[in-house]
């Protein structure tokens, strides 16, 4: 994916800050996110549970969960307007129509009391002004589009009447009723079997391709990365930690967590058992947000870590065209 | 057609357990100890071998047990559920004059449980940490805690002496009710003490139950989904959310029925209301058993089936209910 020009830049994140107040004091769930998303584009945002994928996600829908949570400063501009500064209505009328979004369970995504034609539709009533007629019409052909079955009959169907994998896809018509600019798509197969989950990604590639549409694609999995995205950026504890084009991004990581991550996937490396290996040493899991020191959040996993790690953070610095990573081992020269 | 199997199941289910708590009944009254022969003859005047041999044969009370449950089940089925020697009528005539006060009084406290109970709660949901909210969680606390006698003596002293707009007993005033509406308006005016008193507990549980069960429905996924759809928060919140936080307290208040009926005996009382209540009260004091009896199956019915219109109730607000058998 070539760097996004002005004209072509349909989102641009600076700076963002996100504060969560817990028991144990602030938590800066997201500190300082910075990125743009280009037309047609699909995005990759990677990393584990808890580095704040989500909330980036969330934070571009205007749904951070407040109280506790609180978008601390940044902005976010979509077509030049900063949507932190939007009022409630005006976003309102964003989400669902030039911005939405899938989430990760599509057995609880959907309301279990009313018809999958009736949650399609609303959305389409809501902001595109037509009769709920015209709007269940409507919703069939979006089933058509994500390929189920004899939509007319489904569109009078419970969520429970449907499989994981339909539901998801039910999920996809409701995101795209509106033919939104973004679809953020959350984790949209962990929770589907494997067959299912190649299902839904061709889909969503089908429907990209159709639409123009840029694509936020929110994972773990970096195989998932590897097959969908152009541009990712991987987060660590609420940070940007490395951003890279997918393939320089697999073919010369810079930062220790993004080695590990590719090291997760076996087939995505030279010496699976090797890598694998090293990966088991790296103890630990993403630590409490309330807890960070004034150094880099993964020095108490990293296997490199030097003096300077526990001292103070690594900002990005660039390690070629479009990629930059923040990791005291590039400032030093002294990579592995 | 699947619906109407249903029902016929149902009312076949229902069947059984009626015949059971007659059995029972029946059973439990003959292990009691007494002898209604005595009991009879006691009245009559004096007691000897004879008369009491001629009362014991005139009611079958001679015949092996399982023959006087026989012949009790047969004049059950046709209707026949004894005759009371105190009110000196039959008792189905009697439990039935009395029935229509106490279903009365339990659907008006129903109704007024399940308004003011679910509307407090759902309040106290959009901020549950605010002030309404733990006031309502102190409120429902006491209104749990207060036994009904208590509230409703509490409330005749507030209604009687200190604000006289209620009135305090009886259904209705023989001088003000003139003409249908003019009764209905008087009974209405009536049943607000009575209903009230009785609905006090009901109003606070279903306030937690409602504040508790939008709490968990507003953090669920479907939620989210509905907000990330652009849906207004007031729309999230009586639709989406309501729609489904409702669905426990339907299950809730068809278990309560039971509750409501024993409730309804000791605010009865308080109250002078003439229903099932007050019957069944005055009753026990005399040991009319045959109308205790009476009374013991008609609730037992009244409850089946308010637990069949609750199932029903269920069935047409929960759509992953259709079709299943529980």
């Amino acid at each position: 994916m070539p760097a996004a020009d002005d004209s072509s830049t349909l989102l641009e994140v600076r700076n963002l800050q996100v504060d969560f107040r817990t028991r144990h004091g602030i938590a800066h769930v997201l500190d300082g996110i910075e990125f743009s998303l280009s037309k047609g584009e699909i995005l990759g945002i990677v990393g584990e549970s808890g580095c704040g994928k989500s909330m980036t996600a969330l934070a571009i829908m205007g749904l951070i969960p407040s109280p506790p949570g609180k978008v601390a400063g940044g902005e976010i501009v979509y077509r030049g307007e900063n949507l932190l500064k939007a009022s409630k209505e005006r976003m309102r009328r964003i989400r669902g129509n030039r911005i939405s979004m899938i989430f990760q369970e599509p057995m609880t995504a959907l309301n279990p009391v009313f018809t999958v034609g009736d949650q399609i539709a609303e959305s389409i009533v809501l902001h595109q002004g037509l009769t709920r007629r015209a709007a269940l019409d409507r919703a069939v052909e979006l089933l058509r589009e994500v390929h189920i079955p004899a939509p007319e009959r489904r569109i009078g169907e419970y969520p429970h009447q449907l499989s994981g994998g339909m539901r998801q896809r039910i999920m996809i018509a409701i995101a795209l009723a509106c033919e939104p600019d973004i679809l953020i798509a959350d984790e949209p197969t962990t929770a589907l079997d494997v067959t299912v989950q190649a299902q839904v990604f061709d889909l969503l590639l089908e429907l990209q391709q159709d639409r123009d549409m840029a694509i936020v694609m929110i994972t773990h999995d970096m195989g998932v990365i590897a097959e969908m995205t152009g541009r990712v950026l991987v987060m660590y504890a609420g940070r940007i930690i490395e951003t890279a084009a997918v393939d320089d991004l697999l073919q010369n990581p810079q930062h220790p967590y993004t080695r590990g991550l590719i090291a997760c996937v076996p087939q995505l490396s030279d010496e699976p058992e090797a890598e694998r290996a090293a990966l088991m040493e790296i103890p630990g899991v993403v630590p409490p947000l309330t807890e960070l020191g004034v150094g880099c959040a993964f020095e108490p996993r990293c296997g490199f870590r030097m003096p300077v790690c526990v001292q103070s953070r690594p900002s990005p610095v660039a390690a070629g065209a479009g990629h930059s990573a923040a990791c005291w081992l590039m400032e030093e020269g002294d990579r592995p | 057609m699947p619906i109407l199997r249903l029902v016929l199941e149902r009312i076949a289910y229902a069947f059984i357990v009626v015949t059971a708590v007659l059995v029972l009944n029946f059973i439990l009254v003959r292990l009691a100890p007494g002898d209604p022969a005595e009991v009879i003859a006691g009245e009559s005047g004096g007691i000897t071998e004879e008369i009491l041999a001629a009362i014991r044969r005139d009611y079958g009370l001679d015949l092996p047990i399982h023959e006087q449950l026989w012949i009790y089940l047969g004049n059950a089925i046709q209707g026949d559920l004894g005759y009371s020697f105190y009110f000196n009528s039959p008792v189905v005539e009697l439990v039935v004059s009395r029935m229509g006060p106490t279903i009365l009084l339990i659907l008006a406290a129903t109704v007024i449980a399940l308004f003011i109970g679910t509307t407090l709660g759902v309040l106290a949901s959009r901020n549950p940490e605010g002030l309404f909210s733990n006031f309502l969680t102190v409120a429902s606390l006491i209104g749990y805690s207060a036994p009904a006698f208590w509230t409703g003596l509490m409330l005749i002293i507030l209604f009687a002496f200190v604000v006289p707009i209620f009135p305090i007993a009886g259904l209705y005033d023989v001088t003000l009710s003139v003409g249908f509406f003019g009764r209905a308006l008087d009974i209405a005016h009536h049943l607000v003490l009575p209903a009230f008193t009785l609905a006090i507990i009901y109003i606070a549980q279903y306030s937690r139950l409602a504040r508790a069960s939008m709490l968990e429905v507003l953090g669920s996924d479907y939620i989210r989904t509905a907000r990330a759809k652009g849906v207004a928060e007031r729309v999230v919140f009586f639709k989406h959310a309501l729609r489904n936080a409702v669905l426990p307290i339907i299950t809730i208040t068809g278990l309560h029925f039971g509750n409501l009926l024993s409730g309804a005996v000791l605010v009865e009382a308080v109250f002078n209301w003439p229903g099932l209540g007050t019957l069944a009260f005055d009753s026990l004091l005399r040991r009319d058993y045959t109308t205790i009896l009476a009374l013991l199956f008609f609730s037992a019915l009244m409850v089946i089936v308010a637990n069949l219109a609750t199932d029903f109730c269920y069935r047409l607000a929960d759509p992953r209910i259709k079709g299943k058998r529980s």
